[in-house]
């Protein structure tokens, strides 16, 4: 069963189904338009997010994660979009004539493969375990990625403990802190090695803060107690280099260990087709067409960089979907072989050569500022209105936004407070940039106020 | 009344099985977890040695030497993977040169095939990512990796198949001579048998010295590794040794037989057997010893560490054989390393033991052969097509880090002596083996555990025993 297609999307979750929806409003067929789902419903993640708090950017309303998805599900379904579920994407190719291949399996088609000419990357991301952080102590049942606690807590309706020490405190870690109370668990403490919280304020306050649970900055768990089943474990304060402070060790006995320690996009088989990844973010790099260094693949969404809201994972992904529908004309009218060629050997050299579309403008960071997405930029591809998103890597408080063209400040914002956990952007005007012909870079930086 | 009674299902134990259900006995083997390859077997390096390291004239060095010769056709009869990537041993001194020919000279002595020092310049270009420091090695082109698992199922599925029983979640409590035999008192009632294969890994002195009066005295001796990504799993090609320094006995580096790099283990004398604990100042060990070896050690690509304990006994030998003062009680302790290496030839050193004691005649049906698990990942497009057509199942992938799918954990839940835990169902496939560490795969893998065994997902283990996943349903309050 070998089929065809304009656009292949991988993913079905909240950046996946935009980027449909969008590709068939910038004019592409329902039909031309493949969804690839590994699991058995549309949605993603999102099907275990019930807490509340989705679609006040989008829908200006307050929507759990599987209402917010139900709304972009009904959408393509009501388009027509061709949605393979249960199905894996074993491997994608990049064909010399610019076409890729992309192998796939499941149940009912076995293996098989589509033949497309753009691809959308919308894999999302996954849980830091235990291993990548490298917590001594045994290893007994009893330690979850606050991913599989809510699966477990949120799906199966099954509780996968009763004392609970979450270690960070990310985003998912702190709605978990609140589920496992409100289904009956103590959780006794979250810790977070940072000086800072990885996750939004508002769940602080509405997770941790109004349960009374309490959350230890600058802290970590150093060991593990248990041989069958986690008995406890043991916390200790860390100094600056998040080295453990020898006698600021505490026991808390419990029978469960979450681990909220950061998200790492899933970016396996864009490395296995030759895309480029950015190490600060572990995402692709992408410019302004959220386009990869292979001409025609796409990125957006998690899998890109990890985003705080699933409002800017649509929105971003509904970018993604435009550029792969404009990819898919121009490819149509012939200029397919040529472009690809051109933007292949551009990308050869850095993003500094001549691409299709013209020159390619380095986005930079500078200060706190840790990555931008888009990292390049051609003023002659852009849209008016061009959004650069970034996140800080510490805590700013009075802090001073710029945005340079070469030498010159062409935006200086105020910020009260900046913090890693949150998701920043800015627009760039296509109508600015072309008052700087020849511009060499753009740079984006945070700066603490010298006042 | 068995005929033989091995105690332990770990790599000695299932080689002996294996070796016995050649033959018209009845054998059972006693494991206490509820899976084989549970102690030590289970977290080692995963190395066949060469054979340079041990004395000469020890049992180490004979069954090192057997056992490296058994290993490839072994693991073509049983299909577990093996492959013989030789290893090098680093001297970082012109001082300790001496030392290196001194292995040398042992190497040959045990008949080890091959041995040769290899200068810088030609270090360097058959591993380019070392550190640099090192002035000279000793290659030693016989020096192979297993998987460790791999191997003691493989084994183990045989002997079952042929015949052996296997008593899973058997506690051994109290061995006591008879006028013909021993009684065996367990967790699972009592069983009796005409003779005892002692293979119990680090308690194999505690049951020993049940029915000795020549005592045996084993120390755990804790190992603690790290695990890195595939993406770094050919940092190194051979199995980088380090002579030991002022600083240490040394780590080794190495590829596994599945594409990951290994670092480790530290050598930690510790008082309890069950001291499988890593600890911060083991791991910190093991990411700056490697250094010596490699230049940038990918401590960013750790995937997970674990700690093994090798059965150390005072003398320093493995143990094997019949004890002088328990007739039909026979040995097989302190199998640290190179144990691994030399299960085949221990199994096959026991069952000729045996035969002397209880004469037995060889099986016309007995089946030599054993096909493991297909593996996907491993397949081509028509192997994977073919599959596919056998059972849609591998067509759905449950871990999509070592793209394992569905099909071949039903195999490994199905198969003789089944996964019936989670961590069963790791070792037999790799579900959960990759960088996401069952972050993603666990709670599918849970939930065919249960649909297959007929369970509630309540009751599957991580690796049975209390090591439950689940405590109860939502808003249950205790009791």
């Amino acid at each position: 069963m070998d089929r065809k297609a304009e656009i292949v999307i991988v993913g079905g979750g909240p950046a996946g189904l935009a980027a449909a929806a969008a590709a068939y409003k910038r004019g592409i067929d329902a039909e031309k338009i493949w969804i690839i789902e590994r699991d058995k419903e549309l949605g993603g993640i999102l099907n275990q997010c019930i807490h509340n708090g989705f679609g006040l950017h989008t829908f200006k309303e307050e929507l759990t994660g599987p209402e917010y998805a139900a709304r972009y599900i009904s959408q393509v379904k009501e388009i027509g979009i061709s949605c393979l579920l249960q199905t894996i994407v074993v491997d994608i190719q990049a064909d010399a004539d610019g076409k890729k291949r992309v192998v796939a399996m499941n149940r009912k088609d076995g293996l098989f493969e589509i033949e497309t000419e753009a691809v959308i990357l919308a894999m999302g991301c996954r849980e830091r375990p235990r291993g990548a952080l490298n917590i001594p102590g045994y290893r007994p049942a009893g330690i979850y990625s606050a991913g599989t606690a809510q699966h477990y807590v949120n799906i199966e309706g099954r509780m996968p403990g009763k004392e609970v020490v979450i270690l960070g405190s990310g985003d998912i870690g702190l709605i978990m802190a609140r589920r496992m109370t409100l289904e009956g668990a103590k959780v006794k403490l979250v810790a977070e090695l940072m000086p800072y919280s990885g996750g939004l304020k508002r769940n602080i306050v509405q997770c941790l803060d109004d349960f009374g649970i309490p959350l230890k900055l600058s802290h970590t768990v150093i060991d593990i107690d248990g041989k069958e089943r986690v008995k406890g474990v043991t916390v200790a304060q860390v100094d600056e280099n998040r080295k453990p402070i020898p006698g600021t060790e505490e026991y808390i006995s419990c029978d469960t260990l979450l681990l909220s320690c950061g998200l790492i996009p899933e970016n396996e088989l864009s490395t296995g087709m030759g895309v480029t990844l950015n190490p600060v973010t572990s995402g692709p790099v992408v410019n302004e067409s959220l386009e990869t260094n292979i001409p025609g693949v796409f990125a957006c969404g998690n899998v890109l960089h990890v985003h705080d809201l699933v409002d800017y994972v649509s929105e971003e992904a509904e970018n993604a979907g435009c550029h792969a529908a404009d990819y898919v004309r121009r490819m149509e009218k012939g200029e397919g072989g040529k472009a690809a060629k051109e933007a292949k050997e551009a990308g050869k050299e850095a993003g500094k050569g001549k691409e299709e579309g013209g020159m390619a403008i380095p986005v930079k960071c500078a200060g706190g500022v840790r990555y931008t997405v888009p990292s390049l930029v051609r003023p002659s591809c852009m849209q008016e209105e061009q959004i650069i998103r970034f996140r800080v890597g510490n805590v700013y408080k009075n802090a001073v936004l710029t945005v340079q063209f070469d030498d010159t400040v062409v935006m200086k914002i105020n910020k009260r407070v900046m913090a890693p956990g949150e998701m920043e952007q800015i627009k760039l005007k296509k109508s600015k940039l072309e008052e700087f012909p020849g511009l060499g870079e753009i740079t984006v930086v945070v700066e603490e106020s010298r006042l | 009344m068995y005929d033989v009674i091995i105690i332990g299902a770990g790599v000695s134990g299932c080689s002996v099985a294996r070796e016995l259900s050649a033959y018209n006995r009845k054998v059972a083997v006693l494991e206490r977890a509820s899976d084989i390859c549970e102690g030590t077997s289970k977290a080692n390096s995963g190395i066949v040695h060469a054979g340079y390291d041990a004395k000469p004239g020890t049992m180490k060095a004979a069954m090192n030497l057997r056992g490296n010769r058994l290993m490839e056709s072994l693991s073509r009869q049983l299909d577990f993977p093996f492959r013989q990537n030789g290893s090098l041993v680093l001297c970082f001194s012109e001082k300790d040169r001496d030392k290196l020919e001194e292995l040398l000279e042992k190497g040959t002595k045990n008949g080890v095939e091959g041995l040769r020092i290899v200068e810088k310049e030609e270090l360097r270009e058959l591993e380019p990512n070392l550190s640099g420091q090192a002035v000279a090695a000793l290659y030693a082109p016989t020096g192979g990796i297993v998987c460790p698992f791999g191997l003691t199922i493989a084994l183990a599925e045989n002997a079952s198949v042929n015949g052996v029983e296997f008593h899973l979640d058997t506690e051994v409590k109290e061995i006591k001579k008879l006028e013909e035999g021993y009684r065996i008192e367990t967790s699972k009632g009592v069983f009796s048998s005409r003779t005892v294969v002692n293979a119990a890994g680090v308690y194999a002195d505690t049951f020993h010295n049940m029915v000795s009066g020549r005592k045996l005295h084993i120390v755990p001796r804790k190992g603690e590794y790290c695990l890195c990504d595939k993406t770094v799993g050919n940092y190194v090609s051979h199995t980088i040794f380090q002579l030991p320094t002022e600083y240490g006995k040394g780590v080794l580096v190495t590829p596994t037989v599945h594409g990951n790099l290994m670092l480790g283990p530290t050598a930690v004398d510790i008082e309890e057997k069950e001291g499988v604990n890593t600890t911060g100042q083991g791991l910190g060990d093991v990411l700056e010893r490697s250094g010596l070896s490699i230049q940038k050690v990918p401590a960013g690509k750790v995937i997970t560490s674990f700690a093994g304990l090798r059965a150390h006994e005072d003398g320093g030998d493995f143990v094997i054989g019949e004890s002088e003062d328990a007739k039909g009680f026979i040995d097989v302790a302190g199998i640290e390393s190179p144990g691994l290496t030399s299960a085949p030839a221990i199994g096959e050193y026991v069952a000729e033991l045996i035969q002397k004691i209880i004469p037995a005649e060889k099986k016309e049906d007995f089946i030599e052969k054993r096909n493991g698990i297909p593996s996907m990942a491993e397949a081509d497009k028509e192997k994977r097509q073919e599959l596919i057509s056998q059972n849609p199942a591998y067509a759905n992938v449950i871990c999509r880090c070592e793209l394992v799918t569905e099909g071949e954990i039903m195999d490994a839940i199905h198969r003789p002596l089944g996964a019936t835990s989670l961590d069963g169902v790791k070792r037999r496939t790799r579900a959960g083996m990759g960088r996401c560490q069952s972050g993603f795969c666990s709670t599918k893998a849970v939930e065919i555990l249960a649909r297959e065994l007929g369970k509630d997902i309540g009751d599957i283990t991580k690796a049975g025993g209390k090591s439950v996943f689940l405590t109860g349903r939502n808003k249950e309050s205790d009791e």
